[in-house]
């Protein structure tokens, strides 16, 4: 596991280089959907501190903008990842602004008919709007950005597509049927991925966050006690390590930092 | 020949027309590509993905409809994207052959164009009334977006339905760089990687910002390709190395591989990092690098056709020509495909140090 960096918000880029010359994740190309609330900012925001350049996509432009104007490494691209004729368009955005891409996750996720509903008064809309956002949108992201990331594990950076679950892909529970039925195939479709993409270097991770304190969990239970949730924050973390554990170790920064303390810069 | 007029990329009828280095040809199924693999060839693509490149707008001094189509930028950096050259068309639209559209308006250095969200001024007409170079306003970022949201594929006129990106996207396409598509790289999905490793051929990949084809005027059309920039990945100088030393074969998919492994092997070896290729490859050239090429069906007179004169003698390209024809091929982006081997008579006469022993004259190489 990747030891996660204490002061890493403070350092400036070029530290980062050299004091974690192991850390996979410093100069990591990371595309993250749904990426300006709850879970999927605070992903943006942790691997920013650790390092990475991260572009991020949501629908509405002012709090792209916002979350944007944080680091020099943060690129917001505005768009709707349940729409098919946006796909394209962010795909460019993506692999355009970054050069490339090492590692997708896809994180926006529609939870169905709010309030939660009985499946039997489940609007078949809203059915159609979880499969949208929760299957055929990272379906149609990860297959538009397959070749960036086939690409990047090619050349030895390593390539992971993590895709957001939930407890509730594996268990029947009532009122979360629609949720829960577009995330157990969006788990399933992960691990087939995983199973037919070994070959090319690009690894499939679907792991479940945990109930958090976020806009969408407030959504599907507005009378819980956020103090009883996790900190997506935590969350943010412990998938962000997951990630790390996945990739190789980076050698060209390695080598780089080497260099460096060898050229006598920092000691 | 006639134009692939639907857009798709693996149509189960794709024809593969396989010329070896004896100058045998024969008409096969493109699916069996892979079989003229073997173990130890390095296949070589370019996964450039395709720009929306094709930005209709208005020229705003005269207040007329204009077409700009990128053509070319300086480099492939992500932030490289405020200066493009472009190809600038009047009125209409890709129903119109490309080379009945009209002129632009007379463009001077200066003139504001407003194309969607984006704004571009001509920095220079260069030495053809439709070439300039573009300066566009803002930050890199939001170029790219409105590049992306504004921006189609650039289309053509035998393909009467309107392209979308996922249309001229190859399912390897990595990096947003090309302005057309590498459409060799068509034939290409994961099952067909997955076969070349069970034959135990490698695959590498290079970015080649893959120019437009066609700029509907003779006169532009001869300097065709434009200058183009390129990045080797050092895993693919590596792997080009290695498939050398030990006799394996370099097989080119499309013509910007061949243009780029030769323009960076002009020292002799190829070794990783970005460049920009300048040369024409044509009759008269000498392939360091690449053995054999995949690419699509070409019509005497195009650039393509010229660079494949650098792999078989014109004699037996006339003929690939009268076979294509006879077995009636389709050309274009979306058309069959051909596998040309380099006669061993065009390899390097001095420069005998990647000339392998399967390139003995007599000897057919796909075996």
């Amino acid at each position: 596991m990747v030891t996660p960096l204490k002061t890493a918000s403070l350092a400036s880029q070029e530290h980062l280089q050299i004091a974690h010359f192991r850390n996979p994740l410093v100069g990591l190309r990371v595309a993250i959907t749904g990426g300006t609330s709850g879970l999927g900012l605070a992903l943006v925001r942790e691997l920013l501190a650790r390092g990475s350049r991260v572009a991020f996509v949501a629908r509405g432009r002012n709090r792209v903008e916002q979350i944007a104007r944080e680091s020099d490494r943060a690129h917001g691209i505005v768009g709707d990842i349940s729409v098919q004729d946006e796909i394209y368009p962010i795909a460019v955005q993506i692999t355009g602004e970054l050069g490339g891409l090492d590692v997708l996750v896809n994180n926006a996720s529609d939870l169905g008919p709010t309030p939660l509903a009985l499946l039997a008064d489940t609007a078949c809309e809203d059915l159609e709007r979880a499969l949208a956002t929760n299957v055929l949108g990272p379906f149609r992201l990860t297959k538009a950005l397959l070749g960036a990331l086939a690409a990047s594990a090619r050349e030895g950076r390593g390539a992971v597509v993590l895709n957001i679950s939930s407890d509730a892909a594996l268990n029947p529970y009532a009122r979360w049927g629609a949720y829960g039925a577009s995330k157990a195939a969006l788990h399933h479709m992960t691990r087939i991925w995983e199973e037919e993409s070994a070959a090319e270097g690009v690894h499939f991770l679907s792991l479940d966050p945990g109930d958090m304190d976020t806009p969408l969990h407030a959504l599907a239970a507005p009378d819980s006690d956020p103090t009883t949730l996790r900190r997506p924050e935590v969350a943010a973390r412990e998938l962000i390590d997951a990630i790390g554990a996945t990739l190789p170790r980076r050698p060209e920064y390695e080598r780089g930092a080497k260099q460096r303390l060898v050229g006598g810069e920092i000691l | 020949m006639m134009a692939a007029s639907e857009a798709v990329q693996r149509p189960p009828h794709a024809r593969l027309m396989v010329v070896d280095a004896t100058g045998w040809i024969s008409d096969q199924p493109r699916s069996a590509f892979v079989t003229f693999l073997r173990r130890g060839d390095l296949v070589v693509a370019n996964d450039a993905a395709t720009l929306p490149a094709s930005l209709p707008g208005v020229h705003l001094p005269s207040g007329s409809p204009i077409e700009v189509r990128l053509a070319g930028r300086g480099s492939l950096s992500p932030d490289d994207v405020r200066d493009f050259s472009a190809i600038i068309f009047g009125t209409g639209d890709f129903r119109t052959p490309t080379e009945d559209r009209p002129m632009p308006p007379p463009l001077s250095p200066g003139d504001k164009l407003a194309l969607g969200p984006l704004s571009a001024t001509v920095r220079r007409v260069l030495d053809h009334p439709r070439l300039v170079s573009l300066d566009f306003e803002g930050a890199s970022d939001a170029i790219w977006a409105g590049i992306a949201r504004h921006g189609r594929p650039i289309q053509y006129a035998h393909v009467p339905a309107p392209l979308a990106l996922w249309d001229v996207w190859t399912p390897i396409a990595g990096p947003p760089v090309a302005f057309e598509p590498p459409s060799a790289g068509f034939a290409l999905d994961w099952q067909v990687l997955a076969k070349m490793r069970s034959r135990g051929a490698d695959f590498a990949t290079i970015t080649h910002a893959a120019g437009i084809s066609s700029t509907g005027d003779p006169e532009l059309d001869l300097r065709l390709p434009f200058d183009e920039p390129y990045r080797i990945p050092n895993p693919t100088a590596v792997a080009i190395r290695e498939a050398k030393a030990r006799g394996g074969r370099i097989v080119a998919i499309g013509t910007t591989v061949v243009r780029a492994l030769e323009h960076a092997a002009a020292c002799g070896q190829v070794y990783a990092g970005e460049g920009v290729a300048t040369e024409r490859i044509g009759a008269g050239s000498r392939l360091r690098v690449v053995d054999a090429i995949l690419s699509g069906t070409h019509e005497p007179g195009t650039s393509h056709y010229e660079l494949l004169r650098a792999f078989l003698d014109d004699s037996v390209l006339r003929r690939v020509t009268a076979e294509l024809e006879a077995h009636r091929y389709r050309t274009h982006e979306f058309g069959d495909s051909v596998l040309v081997t380099r006669f061993p008579t065009r390899l390097p006469r001095e420069e005998k140090i990647w000339q392998t022993p399967e390139l003995a004259i007599g000897k057919p190489l796909f075996a």
